[in-house]
């Protein structure tokens, strides 16, 4: 069991088993999460981006520790929270920002939006906004690769609400008595929509806790700690990759902005938000860089090229025109679509 | 050549399937070592191994959604519901998900999976394990609801189904499983999708059904010729995406239809087919179009089930009543 301690942090140099390299693309991913999510929120207010959309701003730590671990190959499934999980597999930020905007250039040119971003090519295998469905399919995904005998790991993301749901219990299950090559990731950001995780949950970890009742080991991270996310997801798939089954991961964490676009988190304590900002992911991870003795130029330089690459992804989206109408009626079926037959 | 049952002829089809395709798995409660409730996988586990045959824990949550995640991927399951009163548990996988990948990426990812399960009355099993509830899941775009009524069709649409690129629920009307048989040659051809089967001409009337109710389509259509009205009957077969075309052919030339079916009457996709009618051929009626289907009530215990489903002779009336108008 490794358990959540984020009350010391401090690494010495000597015990390290993390790269300078592998520490400034963990520094690069995050980054890059930050500034693209903060701009996806500028989109909403202009209006750019319409319907809803859900943030990890707070919870980048997550989606950069799984993706530096990942080999091309390997898959991801989010939820409706995945703008991060898929920016961080390398999918292009135009085309994200462009889904998020509806059009063409988007993932998946304009039809899935916000909450289904999908690049199959990045390894990126949905996201899924029904609360536990897509854990069967990534349980779906690593029995394929241990039939074909593939080496690729699926990986899925969901929230601590989803270990209430039938199909969160169902995969678990089924993923530890085949032993397949899955991990099931739990960002415990405290709260279902409005309603906090503790206060209907049966345990106090709820998906650590639920470990042992399939098997598996209890393993609780801390989510804002990019390290401890990297080297936990590191070791789980080398397991997964070896053949020696699944593990089911809870990394603690909170998210900064409200559930969705219409929520502004009123349902929070007083001081919460503000004591979770101190154990922002970015901020221990600056600290981190420091401490390693990486120069404050070279973090800051990664950091202003984000934001730039934020910029002229925002801008290629923008300019990016909308497809056409008839995209409601077309795909539906492999031969045609609504009009067909009707 | 051989006189097979419609069970036979489904275990041929998955056969052939699995030996032709590698990536084609086949999944459900009890389907290996035990063949399945209805035995229509028997030996497959013996022929093709626990990899690819795979009883799986009791949850069809996780059995559709683990189908969808193959299916993404370009392997095909066929995953087995052991009555379609246990499928509720699936519907959000196959109403959210598998009917929708594509259309939501615009074709980046696929679902080519079948949902097998078997439904309908007539065998004496109580309520859960005998309703029609195929007008639900009709009524979801991007899905094909393929519904066989004779083994050979069986044999053939299944082998269309599991190579279809869509997810396709497969209903399999339990009543006629071991009885009657059919010659059923296993020449790995795939009967076409989407196309409704023009089983006997007539020009007096057409009666439209599907699955076990052909049975009594069928036996209807015979009574009523030798009382001197002819009968066209078509098999819909496929009810989603649903081919209007020869239904719409037949009774232009008749100007009567009687729809029959074992789900309850109100919402009945019975009514889909009535509607599509009216809009499209209301000029060549020269009669109502009339259903002939189970009550809007739940499936009775074995002793009312008789009284439940349509039987010949409330066809048989339907058709005189469609008969007596012009
Ligand atoms: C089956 C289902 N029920 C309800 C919802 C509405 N809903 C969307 S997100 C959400 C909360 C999910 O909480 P959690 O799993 O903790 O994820 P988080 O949003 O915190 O990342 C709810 C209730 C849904 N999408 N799916
Ligand atoms: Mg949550």
């Amino acid at each position: 069991m490794v358990a959540a301690d984020t009350t010391n942090r401090s690494q010495s140099a000597a015990n390290d088993d993390i790269s300078q390299d592998e520490r400034l693309e963990l520094w690069r991913l995050q980054v890059e999460i930050r500034h693209c999510e903060q701009r996806a929120y500028d989109l909403f207010l202009q209006n750019l981006v319409k319907g809803t959309s859900h943030l990890s701003l707070g919870q980048e730590g997550i989606a950069a520790g799984f993706a530096a671990a990942m080999q091309p190959d390997d898959k991801s499934f989010c939820t409706y929270r995945g703008h991060a999980h898929t920016l961080a597999r390398g999918a292009p930020m135009d085309a994200v920002l462009g889904e998020l905007m509806q059009r063409d250039c988007g993932l998946m040119r304009g039809k899935g939006g916000s909450m289904h971003l999908t690049s199959a090519e990045h390894g990126v295998m949905g996201s899924y906004a029904i609360i536990g469905a897509h854990l069967p399919m990534a349980v779906g995904s690593a029995w394929r690769a241990q039939y074909m005998g593939h080496d690729d790991v699926s990986v899925v993301f969901f929230g601590d609400g989803t270990t209430n749901i039938g199909a969160f219990h169902e995969a678990l299950n089924y993923a530890a008595v085949f032993k397949l090559p899955v991990l099931f990731v739990c960002e415990n950001n405290l709260y279902m929509e409005y309603t906090p995780i503790g206060q209907i949950t049966a345990v106090e970890n709820p998906a650590a806790d639920r470990a042992s009742a399939y098997g598996l080991d209890s393993i609780l991270i801390d989510g804002n700690d990019a390290d401890a996310v990297f080297r936990t997801a590191r070791e789980c798939i080398a397991k997964a990759r070896a053949g020696d089954g699944p593990s089911l991961i809870e990394c603690k964490t909170y998210r900064h902005s409200g559930h969705s676009r219409a929520d502004p988190g009123k349902y929070r304590p007083p001081g919460e938000l503000e004591r979770w900002k101190e154990n922002d992911p970015i901020k221990v991870y600056r600290a981190r860089l420091a401490e390693f003795g990486i120069g404050e130029d070279v973090v800051q330089r990664i950091d202003d090229e984000a934001l730039r690459k934020v910029d002229e992804a925002t801008e290629t989206a923008k300019a990016s025109p909308l497809p056409p109408e008839e995209i409601l009626t077309t795909d539906v079926y492999a031969n045609g679509g609504w009009a067909w037959r009707n | 050549m051989a006189e097979l049952t419609m069970v036979e002829a489904l275990n041929l089809a998955l056969a052939r399937a699995m030996a032709d395709d590698e990536t084609v798995l086949v999944l459900g409660e009890d389907i290996g070592r035990d063949g399945g409730v209805f035995r229509v996988t028997d030996g497959l586990i013996d022929r093709f191994g626990p990899e690819r045959v795979r009883d799986t824990p009791l949850a069809e949550a996780m059995i559709a959604g683990v189908s969808v995640g193959l299916a993404a991927q370009h392997m095909r399951p066929v995953a087995e519901i052991q009555f379609m009163g246990f499928l509720y548990p699936a519907i959000d996988q196959l109403v959210n998900h598998a009917s929708r990948l594509r259309t939501r990426t615009r074709g980046r990812l696929t679902c080519p999976m079948v949902l097998r399960a078997p439904f309908g009355g007539g065998i004496h099993a109580p309520e859960h394990h005998s309703e029609s509830m195929e007008a639900m899941l009709a009524h979801i775009p991007g899905l094909r609801l393929v519904i066989p009524s004779s083994p050979a069709r069986a044999y053939g649409l299944l082998l269309a189904a599991i190579r279809d690129s869509d997810p396709v629920v497969f209903l399999e009307p339990k009543r006629l499983y071991r009885a009657p048989r059919e010659e059923v040659f296993d020449s790995g051809e795939a009967l076409p999708l989407d196309q409704p089967f023009v089983l006997r001409e007539g020009d007096n009337v057409t009666l439209v059904t599907w699955g076990a109710m052909l049975k009594e389509t069928l036996e209807a259509a015979e009574r009523l010729a030798a009382a001197g009205a002819e009968c066209t009957v078509i098999d819909v077969a496929t009810l989603k995406p649903l081919e209007m075309a020869p239904i719409l052919e037949s009774v232009g030339r008749t100007g009567r239809c009687v729809i029959i079916h074992e789900a309850p009457l109100t919402g009945g996709f019975g009514g889909e087919i009535a509607a599509r009618l009216a809009d499209q051929g209301l000029l060549g009626l020269l009669a109502p179009v009339t259903r002939v289907a189970g009550y809007d009530a739940v499936m009775p215990l074995p002793r009312l089930e008789e009284h439940y489903m349509p039987s010949v002779d409330r066809i048989v009336t339907a058709v005189e009543r469609v008969m007596s108008f012009g």
